[in-house]
């Protein structure tokens, strides 16, 4: 990849310096500045505001008043709280093992070059990434009704009554299959780019070892794909514990079963938009924020070391 | 993007011998699998079009259905067209509703992308060119906040950004929704795994000796050696803000701010407001006509994308 030598460079001047620059200098500051400054407007100064939000309580006598960690004990013992964790959590430990896998089975087909069609199949199944989440769940919402969807249809032609995928034991679910559908095939390349890059050289070891397809894929393939299983896993974790959007558009759809307390972050929402509790919405996102982070470090740690 | 290498500078080729490696990666020598060609199975190829159907079929649900009426969608199936093929007429109710409101709505949509997408595309180029091929004090506190701030939540940032801009006034301006988008620490890290192998530092000392300041030798030398890497971080940036719902939602209450996904919430929503106009038949369209630019810059630009995301995301 480093084979762009300046030829004539080369020859004109027989002793340039050596490709590294020793000495540090602030010229890259002038390169990475502007980020940095919009960096530190739209996430740095947002985290700094929150915690200080945290720490106060605007209250109809007295107006704002520094509590101290009053917000954050009220959070912890708030039921509401814990029960959309508790609800983005089992969409967690479900939607995400279901959609890495079947995205990493795709991407194991692809590379495996035993596909007919093998770059339609790689378009289509990531198509779904450029659908916006809006139209995503509109389109779903539409195909979940009984009245012009596909259930309705299925229930007409054979006969039966399917249960209401919008109905509240059901919703979770529907906003799982919304939500594999977005980004399956965004993991999907992800996963096939990395295994793209695989040294072809270890393939002619497995061969001469006589090992089977099956024993390339657990003891190549995965292996060299850990760091992208790893982002990928850490990815969309935060996206679950984000999850906002879906629920909130499909609720015109499904209002009992999708209250304004679904996930941590509608709860948020709803507590700074239509409660003006700033602070303890502030102190709640935090919370969330943190777990996330937490999370995804241990993930991280473990999926590295896994026989690293 | 692709303005040709050009120097006054003899020492310096307009561009290195050989074929620029503009396409790293996917389009490199194609690596055979085991001994020769592998068979085909068809088994294989079946199962993985299950996976097909699943990711296509609602996609087809949205052509077919655009093409009906109110009534047609009541009373037709879902997957077949209904009697009164009314795409067009659709598609001119959908551009002339309520005063050419969704015109409006994609003209905010296409400058939020020109603005926050080609903005952060072009903060990623700079910083992550920057991070590649210099060594500046503070450069390791960048990287650490910079991937940490990756696993922060963004809408956990949206409650106290929203405070923010609207003590700075900014809310409900076209701001409110440019300024956060101008920042993408994905885009960044790609660029800098890309900049570290697509551009020679040779090539930038030979540049620098030659005499050329660092803003030009970017610009001349490194600028075109980015361009699978640049488009490939504007094409995901452009996604992101084409896309972007939450943001929008908070910041603008000026509906003439609104972008497209904005927009077709508010009107699949007003059918169960009392006395609201039902209409599921523009919603539809709407969002066909949302996502069909999308998806044509990304049937167009395949090589360009790939090969530069395949770049980027297998870096450990």
């Amino acid at each position: 990849m480093t084979t762009l030598q300046p030829p004539a460079a080369a020859q004109a001047r027989p002793a340039p310096p050596p490709a590294k620059r020793d000495r540090r200098s602030w010229t890259g500051w002038g390169f990475i500045g502007p980020f940095v400054a919009v960096f530190a407007l739209v996430f740095l100064a947002p985290i700094v505001y929150s915690i200080y939000l945290s720490l106060y309580r605007n209250q109809l006598i007295g107006g704002n008043t520094f509590v101290g960690l009053d917000n954050y004990t009220q959070a912890l013992q708030d039921d509401q709280f814990w029960a959309s964790l508790g609800r983005v959590s089992l969409f967690l430990c479900i939607q995400v093992p279901i959609m890495l896998g079947i995205a990493l089975l795709v991407a194991l087909a692809l590379d495996s070059g035993r596909l007919y069609g093998k770059s339609f199949f790689r378009i289509s199944i990531f198509l779904p990434y450029a659908v916006p989440a809006v139209v995503a769940t509109l389109m779903w919402g539409f195909m979940y009704g009984t009245k012009y969807g596909l259930v309705g249809d299925i229930n007409e032609a054979f006969g039966v009554t399917l249960p209401d995928p919008l109905s509240p034991d059901l919703v979770l679910a529907s906003i799982g299959n919304i939500v594999t559908w977005e980004f399956v095939g965004y993991n999907m390349l992800i996963f096939y780019s990395a295994l793209r890059v695989i040294p072809q050289s270890l393939y002619e070891a497995a061969e001469i070892d006589g090992a089977g397809q099956i024993r390339v894929i657990t003891a190549i393939k995965l292996p060299a794909i850990r760091g992208a299983l790893v982002i990928a896993t850490i990815f969309s974790i935060i996206g679950s514990f984000q999850l906002f959007n879906e629920p909130n558009i499909l609720r015109p759809l499904a209002r009992n079963a999708l209250t304004t307390d679904y996930t941590p972050n509608f709860y948020t929402y709803s507590l700074s938009f239509n409660g003006q509790q700033h602070n303890y919405s502030a102190t709640v996102a935090i919370i969330m924020g943190l777990i996330t982070m937490v999370i995804a470090y241990v993930v991280q740690l473990r999926g590295m070391r896994k026989g690293a | 993007m692709s303005t040709p290498v050009t120097t006054d500078s003899p020492s310096v080729p307009a561009r290195p011998a050989g074929p620029v490696r503009s396409t790293p990666r996917l389009r490199g020598p194609r690596r055979p699998h085991s001994a020769g060609r592998p068979k085909r199975s068809v088994l294989l190829t079946v199962l993985t079009s299950l996976v097909v159907l699943y990711t296509v079929v609602p996609l087809i649900w949205l052509v077919i259905n655009a093409t009906k009426t109110q009534a047609g969608l009541a009373d037709s199936s879902g997957l077949w067209f209904s009697d009164d093929f009314a795409l067009w007429s659709n598609i001119r109710d959908t551009f002339t509703y309520d005063d050419g409101v969704f015109t409006r709505w994609l003209l905010n949509t296409l400058l939020y992308v020109v603005l926050g997408a080609g903005g952060a595309t072009f903060l990623a180029v700079l910083g992550g060119y920057a991070l590649a091929k210099f060594d500046f004090p503070g450069k390791r506190g960048i990287f650490a906040v910079v991937i940490g701030a990756v696993a922060v939540p963004g809408t956990a940032l949206a409650v106290p950004t929203f405070l923010m801009f609207s003590k700075m006034g900014l809310t409900d301006t076209p701001w409110a929704v440019i300024i956060p988008s101008l920042v993408s620490p994905f885009g960044l890290y790609l660029m800098w795994v890309f900049a570290t192998e697509a551009i020679p530092t040779e090539l930038l000392e030979a540049a620098r000796i030659d005499g050329a300041g660092e803003a030009r030798t970017f610009f001349t030398v490194a600028l075109p050696l980015l361009s699978p890497g640049i488009v490939t971080v504007l094409l995901f940036t452009t996604v992101a803000t084409w896309n972007n719902y939450f943001l929008p939602l908070i910041m603008l209450k000026d509906s003439d701010w609104y972008p497209l996904t904005l927009g077709l919430s508010v009107w699949n929503s007003q059918a169960e407001t009392i006395g609201g106009d039902v209409i599921f038949n523009l919603v539809i369209t709407g969002s066909l006509l949302t996502i069909v630019p999308l998806i044509a810059a990304f049937l167009l630009l395949q090589k360009y994308w790939q090969s530069g995301l395949a770049a980027g995301s297998v870096k450990e």
